[in-house]
């Protein structure tokens, strides 16, 4: 992302003349509507949701201030920790299927597309401007029994044959829904990619695939990592995609949140589920940060 | 709306052009296209199965084709609580994006001006904002406000005395508006941030030369500089407030139920063309949303003699 990639390099921002107190004010006035949103509906929410997690549940729902680690040991009990698991899986899956769909594509637009390249990314943006629902709710319709599906049923022959509430389906709507975030990051380093790289390896004896392997892969890794990131962390806390093509019988850990704030009303329980996620979410990242600075090494080593 | 295949030749791109000779080299390219244009078609095909069965003459099942009909959408134009959700919409969709645009900018003007320690900081809050999950700001905006309403109503009462219809902040489109507003903040403060990294500082310097007020460069130079993001950040922060779900569900009130709220509705009770009806007629705003807004960016590229367009500039973000 481009406002990190200033902060890193220390791209020099404009200055403006003067540093008086009418400055000073002006800064504070332009910056006061964001710092009060992030810290009233950001920083205090989620710090309210950390004392909760410590909590126990009111007789009439809501919250007891105690304090206890009854709600983290809960999610770690066989059940409890079930839709941690099931996310975890389908987040990776959907994460290889949006890469497994969207490298070709980003290869393809960044070096085949020639001219066109800026319609079809355009084309790439569109349906993501479609709401999320109802592209949702159009697998809905595709996967409905007397679809697509009821011909394939025909085919295997198998009457018990469905897709609708089955983890395949959610998986389906995962990879339709993140695509594009897998393809942007995807294409923006093999559009930056030296095409001389690959003559000079086809020059030098390589096969295309050792080519691939050698040269576009590695030159890829950073984008792809970025797109991995990028449907990996909303992947990981999905909720309306389970809820309608999973019918919620893919229980991942938006479907618990779900559950436990607005129908249980047991929110002690279910910060310490958000409290979870969001460590995941952090470890994630950390472990994205940890492999991109990584890289930048081996490459600087690789020079030498 | 499936991909054109091109061919290389025709581009004049410096590709490894296959060559008659290479059979697996052709094959890679015949592959390359097929997948791409599958690619497309996988993204199309959906969204057209939604706007195809709301013409659908049926009256049981949603997918089960008998006839043309505009039936459908006659009975969602009359249907008050699509009326109402109608309603809710425009006016949580509207608001936000003029605050999101307006406190983004701001922010990504005044972050110029301070000091990198405080611009890291904020930084770290914008990512938050936008990695943490929705379903954890939704409810932990869900928890917040419950909180502090149960502080602030009770004050508001005995504040008021005995009214007979006393003054109360309940969950509503404020409370929906208000937890939109963070998220779309972030957005526009990284779309203007991208945009104020890229713009040519020599022009601002040129300005002042020129004994310019700052009022003044801000509003001939930086401004229109920045005005393409700005009307990119709106356009974004209307969209997702208009297609949210999840942050709408857990910070609306009974009676502030929204478009997505209405649809998810259905899907849960069991689902008639109107939905289609109702999704078609959605998408066929936001879309025209979309580009209405390329053009207006086209025609302010135009005048100012630079080339933009949205999908451009959320790239440049990105």
């Amino acid at each position: 992302m481009t406002a990190a990639a200033d902060v890193q390099t220390g791209a020099p921002e404009a200055t403006y003349r003067g540093g008086g107190w009418r400055s000073r004010l002006l800064t504070a006035l332009l910056v006061l509507p964001a710092s009060i949103w992030y810290l009233f509906l950001l920083v205090l929410p989620l710090a309210i949701v950390l004392v909760f997690s410590f909590g126990s549940r009111g007789p009439r729902g809501g919250f007891t201030p105690t304090f206890s680690l009854d709600n983290y040991a809960n999610v770690f009990r066989a059940v409890g920790v079930d839709p941690f698991i099931n996310s975890l899986w389908m987040a990776a899956a959907g994460t290889v299927g949006c890469l497994l769909v969207g490298l070709p594509l980003a290869y393809y637009i960044a070096t085949r597309a020639g001219s066109r390249k800026g319609l079809f990314i355009l084309l790439l943006v569109i349906p993501f401007w479609v709401s999320f629902l109802i592209r949702t709710y159009a697998w809905f319709l595709i996967l409905d029994p007397q679809l697509a599906v009821a011909a394939v049923r025909d085919l295997l022959g198998n009457p018990e044959f469905n897709l609708l509430g089955t983890p395949w389906a959610v998986l389906t709507g995962l990879v339709y829904g993140y695509l594009p975030l897998m393809v942007f990051p995807l294409y923006v380093t093999l559009e930056r990619m030296d095409r001389t790289l690959l003559e000079a390896s086809k020059d030098l004896g390589a096969g295309r695939w050792a080519t691939f392997r050698q040269v576009t892969l590695p030159i890829a890794l950073p984008g792809l990592v970025t797109g991995s990131i990028l449907v990996f962390i909303p992947m990981m806390g999905e909720f309306v995609i389970p809820q309608i093509l999973g019918y919620g019988r893919t229980f991942l850990v938006g479907n618990a949140l779900y559950l436990d704030f607005l129908e249980f009303r047991n929110w002690p329980a279910g910060s310490a589920k958000a409290v979870l996620l969001i460590i995941v979410m952090l470890v994630t990242v950390t472990f994205y940060l940890w492999f991109i600075n990584r890289g930048r090494r081996t490459r600087e080593t690789s020079v030498l | 709306m499936s991909a054109p295949a091109i061919p290389a030749a025709r581009t004049g791109q410096p590709v490894s052009r296959a060559k008659p000779v290479d059979r697996l080299g052709g094959l890679v390219e015949f592959w390359f296209r097929g997948h791409t244009a599958l690619v497309y078609a996988f993204l199309y095909l959906p969204i057209l199965v939604v706007v195809l069965f709301a013409f659908n003459d049926t009256e049981r099942r949603v997918t089960t084709w008998s006839g043309f009909s505009l039936k459908w959408f006659e009975v969602a134009l009359n249907d008050r609580v699509v009326h109402k959700a109608v309603e809710n919409s425009f006016w949580i969709a509207l608001p936000n994006a003029f605050l999101a645009a307006l406190f983004g900018t701001m922010a990504a003007l005044g972050l110029q001006r301070v000091r990198k320690s405080v611009r890291i900081g904020y930084d770290a809050l914008t990512y938050v904002s936008v990695i943490v999950p929705e379903i954890v700001i939704a409810l932990a905006t869900l928890v917040f406000f419950s909180s502090t309403l149960d502080i602030v109503n009770p004050a508001l009462a005995a504040l008021q005395g005995n009214p007979s219809r006393p003054f109360k902040i309940n969950f509503g489109r404020e409370t929906v508006i208000a937890a939109h507003v963070l998220f779309n903040t972030s957005l526009v403060l990284l779309l203007v941030r991208a945009r104020l990294s890229t713009m040519d500082r020599t022009l601002v310097e040129a300005s002042y030369d020129l004994f310019a007020t700052p009022w003044r460069t801000f509003r001939q130079i930086t401004l229109p500089a920045l005005l393409p993001a700005i009307v990119a950040g709106f356009l974004l922060a209307f969209t997702f407030s208009f297609d949210d779900y999840i942050i709408t569900t857990f910070t609306s009130g009974p009676q502030s139920s929204t478009l997505p709220l209405f649809i998810f509705g259905q899907v849960k009770r069991g689902v008639t063309p109107e939905t289609n009806a109702v999704a078609t007629m959605m998408l066929a705003f936001t879309l025209s949303m979309l580009f209405l807004g390329q053009l207006v960016l086209r025609w302010q590229s135009r005048r100012r003699g630079q080339k933009s367009s949205l999908a451009g500039i959320v790239a440049e973000a990105g």
